[in-house]
């Protein structure tokens, strides 16, 4: 018999994890990469360019000189770096993502794959109009799709986000109340709304104007009246609501702002839980904005690019800023300035951006559009309620809902800290402890009108599965704190790439970029 | 040097003279928790009574800190600015924000004693 | 549906675990006059080959900038981007990712950003920069914002060389916030006057450099005039690549740089999404906006990277936040890194130098030809010519025989007398001999 070979079975005693130190520094496929600038050597290069032949310059004097500093590498080197950056993320292909309030649904393939497609990605914004008359139906089928579904009759595309598209829509309005003659300088703002609202009217010089929330987690209406005037110029109410719920007397908050003169402001950062369902123009909304990276499924991107179109009612309409798209009789055409805006009857307020918005992001939007069709936009919203709903229904008898008895939630379902009193766990230990099961956290600590929130969008991509085992380890958490078992909870996260992180020093003594070491210490 | 007044919105105020140190208290350095910045005001400016005059940053929540009484400032802890933890060890110390020259002195009596502001913190 | 997992089984089972009678159960909270009541009218779903197909057909109507000799520029440049870049940012784990708030769990995010502020930092010759822009004309009207937080000043002067749709959006944005917004008359040759336009109210000068003609200049005697008065200098370069030929905006005396970072990575996009650059002085760093990353450890000790200064945002601020801004150009910041990473020092400044090259061969054999005009002096990858009759004219003829020659300054700068005749034209890396010739043959046979 051979008995050579390689051993089958572990013998011996065995160190914990935690017990053994590598010599790398990595522990199995979880890499410490260093800095670009820690690694880089002079002379490398991870492109191949021809050499410059040109022996005068007409650069006036201004020739850079000196090293600028930046490290080189080959295009392996660059390669393994970004990969092994990479795999210390976790990303919704990699898991359930249930940030609420974000929507971090699927990201169809397909809708990257006709994003790079030359046509798109590889035209310039100021082409000459006739070699660009795809890319302009492009954005006039999505503005098509958007006021349809929204049932509103115009759309401004060019903001880039949806604070932008806040930004937009607050400016439509300031411009609409400047063109009647008169000033009106006050905004009103629910405590639950989310800070982009508050800091955007602010930004164009409204004064902020909270209003409260009713127990049952919607904007107290009559505190809301008993604030209404002459000087108000709008109000900014985001439906659903950041409970997760439909603000159900939102007919009488547009009667009562349209009623006073202003205009009424809708953040559409939860549409995905209405789309197919309820139209905001059947809202009486003046505005509202489209995030097209939650509702529409283009990639989150680990923070951006975005992008906010905000559909308009009538009234706020002609105050759409620049670009517009018309039709003439040589096809469609960009409307650029001010003064040919006015030719077509238009009364722009001014520019968000340079050229036309985001056209990537329209592309994905639109092909997640038109794959889903008017069936499946609804189908969406139907799902994404239901999966919401489900979860709900599954942990609130173990969890604390403080909205939980009051009917169904849409989209997203909130929970707060009550049941976590005097256990010594905190909302955000539960946030950390679902790190080492597996999960992203849902959003923590908004919205702020409850204690400890704890905000959970599962999005209409998850499975039944998905949720059952989501929903089994949320219940399993609950149960270990309550049972005073608390140590997976005040280390955590024990499985990340990092442990927890020392904001309070990162802010103190702010570190913002890499700087060389000092010459005695690299001497070392 | 007279005796420590309080406000409602957590800010401490010890008069010398004409001239009183301001600072928040030790409540409301242990509500903010690690503080990470205080924006402060510039010498020479006037303040009136409940203005804001300061801002204090923690990594999760930022707060104005409000002119207990009206007057000028005269001098700034120009030591918080690169040890901003100092608020935290002592707040009602060396973690004091600003010096101001007060214009009505008959102010302080709306403000609480310590006695009060205990009361006052229990019941939050 | 292909991207909807639950199947009518599973939704009767969960609305039997709710308690609901049907999914109309859960939408009870709407008003029933405001219940859609039929299916939107829209078309019904469709396949990858459908979706495909059609969205195709719109793609086939325009002409990519690769389909032939290409020189329009103005703020958005063709480069070439190494394919590992667009393959690294398909990665799920940066695609498909949310903002890093959960740093233990967004490592990679993070150290990217940290990566990308160092580098930014580097090139525009500033101490520090944020994590990105939306893109660098609102990140010129965020820098207008915060020169007026900083200086406490109500006025904006802008160089009439700025571009003209970043001087829009900074009057647009900054105008509605109180601001007044002078902007200067454009000067195709460069070298307006502008320091007598900036005095003792003035919160910030804004100028281009490479400016909006493609003008290069020296701006050290300004940055000291500006700080006499004392106001912020902020310099916007929409050809970041210029960077690597040209002295920084730092070593200048910029206030704050903000830098169109489209040239690095991202690719044409017709105008987005874009990234902007946004760097400044060490001392301003809490007036700045947008999101930033830090260096800090965690509980082991070990080195690691989170978003910090964030009580300057919406989120904690509400209505005194810095800005009302809370998403960065993650992504595309992501592809600049990558491919300022793979030029590495040498690379950056290489393909800096054979832009100009590109752009000076191309301008003396343009200016060679009867009746053209150099306008611009001094510049990097893009000049401007004055034509012996309508640039409009002169584009659409180029354009008719199949080369895309610039942009005419009417486009941009409408009504303007005197600028009828000018053509701004970009020139790259990715300009071949044979395009250039194209160029030169085609607008000699127009103007013949």
């Amino acid at each position: 018999m051979n008995e050579q070979g390689r051993p089958t079975r572990l013998e011996g005693a065995m160190p914990t994890p935690s017990e053994v130190r590598t010599f790398s520094g990595h522990r199995g496929l979880d890499h410490d990469e260093p800095l670009l600038f820690e690694s880089g050597r002079p002379g490398h290069c991870g492109v191949d360019l021809p050499a410059p032949s040109l022996s005068h310059d007409r650069l006036g004097g201004l020739a850079r000189e000196g090293a600028i500093g930046l490290p080189g590498l080959s295009e392996p080197e660059i390669v393994r770096h970004f990969v092994r950056l990479s795999q210390k993320n976790y990303a919704i292909d990699t898991g359930l993502f249930p940030l609420g309030s974000c929507t971090m649904k699927h990201n169809p393939r397909l809708n990257e794959k006709l994003a790079r497609l030359a046509g798109f990605a590889d035209i310039h914004p100021l082409q000459p109009q006739k070699t660009i008359q795809g890319a302009l139906a492009l954005i006039e089928e999505l503005a098509r799709w958007l006021m349809v579904m929204t049932g509103m009759p115009a759309v401004a595309m060019s903001p880039k986000a949806g604070a932008h598209g806040e930004l937009c829509g607050l400016m439509a309005i300031k411009a609409a109340i400047a063109a009647r003659g008169e000033k009106r300088t006050r905004i009103l703002v629910p405590e639950s709304a989310h800070g982009t609202n508050p800091a955007t009217a602010a930004a164009i010089g409204f004064s902020v104007d909270a209003i409260p929330a009713t127990p049952r987690g919607r904007v107290d209406v009559a505190a809301l009246k008993a604030k209404l005037g002459p000087d108000v110029a709008g109000v900014m109410v985001t439906n659903p609501n950041t409970c997760g719920l439909f603000e159900d007397e939102i007919l009488a908050i547009a009667d009562a702002i349209h009623g006073a003169g202003g205009y009424f402001y809708c953040d559409g950062a939860n549409f995905n839980a209405i789309v197919g369902r309820v139209r905001p123009g059947d809202l009486g909304i003046d505005a509202m904005h489209i995030n097209l990276h939650k509702t529409f499924s283009t990639p989150h991107g680990g923070g951006g690019p975005g992008a906010g179109p905000v559909v308009l009612s009538e009234a706020l309409a002609p105050f759409a800023p620049l670009p517009h798209i018309v039709h003439d009789a040589n096809g469609l055409r960009l409307v650029e300035h001010e003064a040919d805006a006015r030719e077509e009857g238009l009364n722009p307020f001014g520019r968000m951006v340079a050229f036309h918005g985001q056209m990537g992001m329209f592309v994905r939007a639109l092909a997640y559009m038109m794959s889903h069709g008017a069936d499946g936009l609804r189908q969406v919203a139907d799902d994404a309620v239901l999966n919401a709903n489900y979860i709900l229904s599954s942990l609130k008898d173990v969890m604390s809902a403080p909205f939980g008895d009051t009917g169904p939630c849409m989209h997203e379902a909130l929970f707060d800290d009550t049941y976590l009193k005097d256990t010594g766990v905190s909302t955000l230990d539960v946030a950390k402890a679902l790190i080492d099961e597996g999960y992203h956290p849902m959003t923590v600590y908004f919205p702020l009108v409850v204690h400890g929130a704890m905000l959970i969008e599962p999005t209409e991509t998850e499975s039944k599965e998905s949720l059952d085992r989501f929903i089994a380890v949320m219940r399993g958490l609950a149960g270990e704190a309550k049972a005073g078992r608390t140590a997976r909870f005040t280390g955590a996260p024990y499985f990340a790439p990092r442990a927890r992180l020392d904001e309070t020093r990162a802010a103190r003594q702010p570190v913002l970029r890499w700087t060389p070491p000092k010459p005695a210490e690299a001497a070392e | 040097m007279s005796e420590t007044r309080f406000t409602k919105d957590h800010e401490w105020i010890r008069l010398d003279g004409d001239t009183a140190t301001v600072g928040i208290t030790k409540y409301a350095a242990e509500q903010l928790g690690d503080v990470v910045f205080v924006e402060l005001p510039v010498v020479g400016k006037l303040v009136a009574q409940a203005s804001e005059a300061a801002v204090v940053e923690s990594v999760k929540a930022a707060s104005e800190v409000f002119a207990p009484l009206s007057g000028e400032i005269v001098a700034i802890n120009e030591a918080l600015a690169d040890d901003p933890a100092k608020v935290n060890a002592d707040p009602e110390g060396a973690g004091w924000f600003f010096s101001m020259k007060v214009s009505d002195s008959g102010q302080l009596a709306e403000l609480m004693s310590a006695d009060q502001y205990a009361d006052y913190v229990k019941g939050l | 549906m292909r991207y909807l997992p639950l199947t009518d089984a599973d939704r009767g089972a969960m609305l039997a675990k709710i308690g609901a009678r049907s999914i109309e159960d859960l939408f009870r909270d709407v008003p029933e006059a405001a219940r859609l009541k039929g299916p939107l009218d829209l078309p019904r779903h469709q396949g990858e080959i459908e979706v495909e197909r059609a969205l195709g057909r719109l793609a086939a109507m325009n002409v990519p900038a690769s389909a032939g000799p290409f020189f329009v520029g103005c703020g958005a440049y063709k480069h070439h981007v190494p394919a590992s870049v667009d393959h690294l940012i398909q990665r799920s784990e940066f695609l498909t990712s949310y903002t890093p708030y959960q740093p233990e769990i967004a490592q990679g995010t993070l150290q990217y950003l940290f990566e990308f502020q160092t580098q930014v930092a580097l090139i525009t010759g500033m101490e520090v920069a944020n994590a990105s822009m939306y893109d660098g004309s609102t990140g010129t009207a965020e820098a207008v914002l915060m020169a007026e937080r900083v200086t406490r000043r109500k006025k904006a002067v802008l160089c009439g060389n700025l571009h003209p749709h970043y001087a829009d959006v900074v009057a647009t944005v900054a105008g509605v916030s109180g601001m007044t917004i002078e902007i200067g008359d454009p000067v195709p040759g460069g070298g307006a006057n502008l320091a007598d336009a900036v005095d003792a109210e003035t919160a910030c000068l804004v100028v281009q450099n490479p400016d909006f003609f493609g003008n290069l200049r020296d701006l050290r005697a300004l940055a000291a005039r500006v700080h006499e008065k004392g106001a912020l200098l902020i310099v916007v370069v929409t050809e970041i690549v210029s960077l690597g030929a040209v002295m920084s905006p730092g070593a200048m005396g910029a206030d704050i740089v903000v830098g169109e970072g489209q040239s690095l990575g991202v690719g044409l996009q017709f105008g987005g999404p874009y990234v902007g650059l946004f760097a400044t002085r060490q001392k301003l760093v809490r007036q700045m906006p947008g999101r930033l990353c830090g260096e800090t450890v965690d509980a082991n000790g070990k080195r690691g990277y989170v978003l910090t200064l964030s009580t300057r945002e919406q989120h904690i601020r509400r209505e005194k936040a810095t800005s009302n801004i809370c998403t960065n150009s993650g992504l595309m910041c992501l592809a600049f890194t990558i491919h300022l990473a793979l030029l590495g020092e040498e690379g950056f400044k290489r393909l800096a130098r054979l832009n100009h090259e590109a752009a000076v061969r191309l301008a003396e054999e343009l200016s060679a030809i009867p009746g053209v005009e150099l306008v611009t002096p001094h510049f990097f990858n893009e000049f401007t010519l004055r034509l012996p009759r309508s640039a409009q004219a002169v584009a659409d003829a180029l354009a008719d025989k199949g080369v895309l020659g610039g942009v005419r300054a009417s486009r941009l700068l409408p009504g303007r007398k005197g600028i009828e005749t000018l053509l701004i034209v970009a020139a790259t890396e990715t300009n071949t001999d044979d395009d250039r010739a194209a160029y030169v043959r085609a607008l000699k046979e127009i103007l013949a």
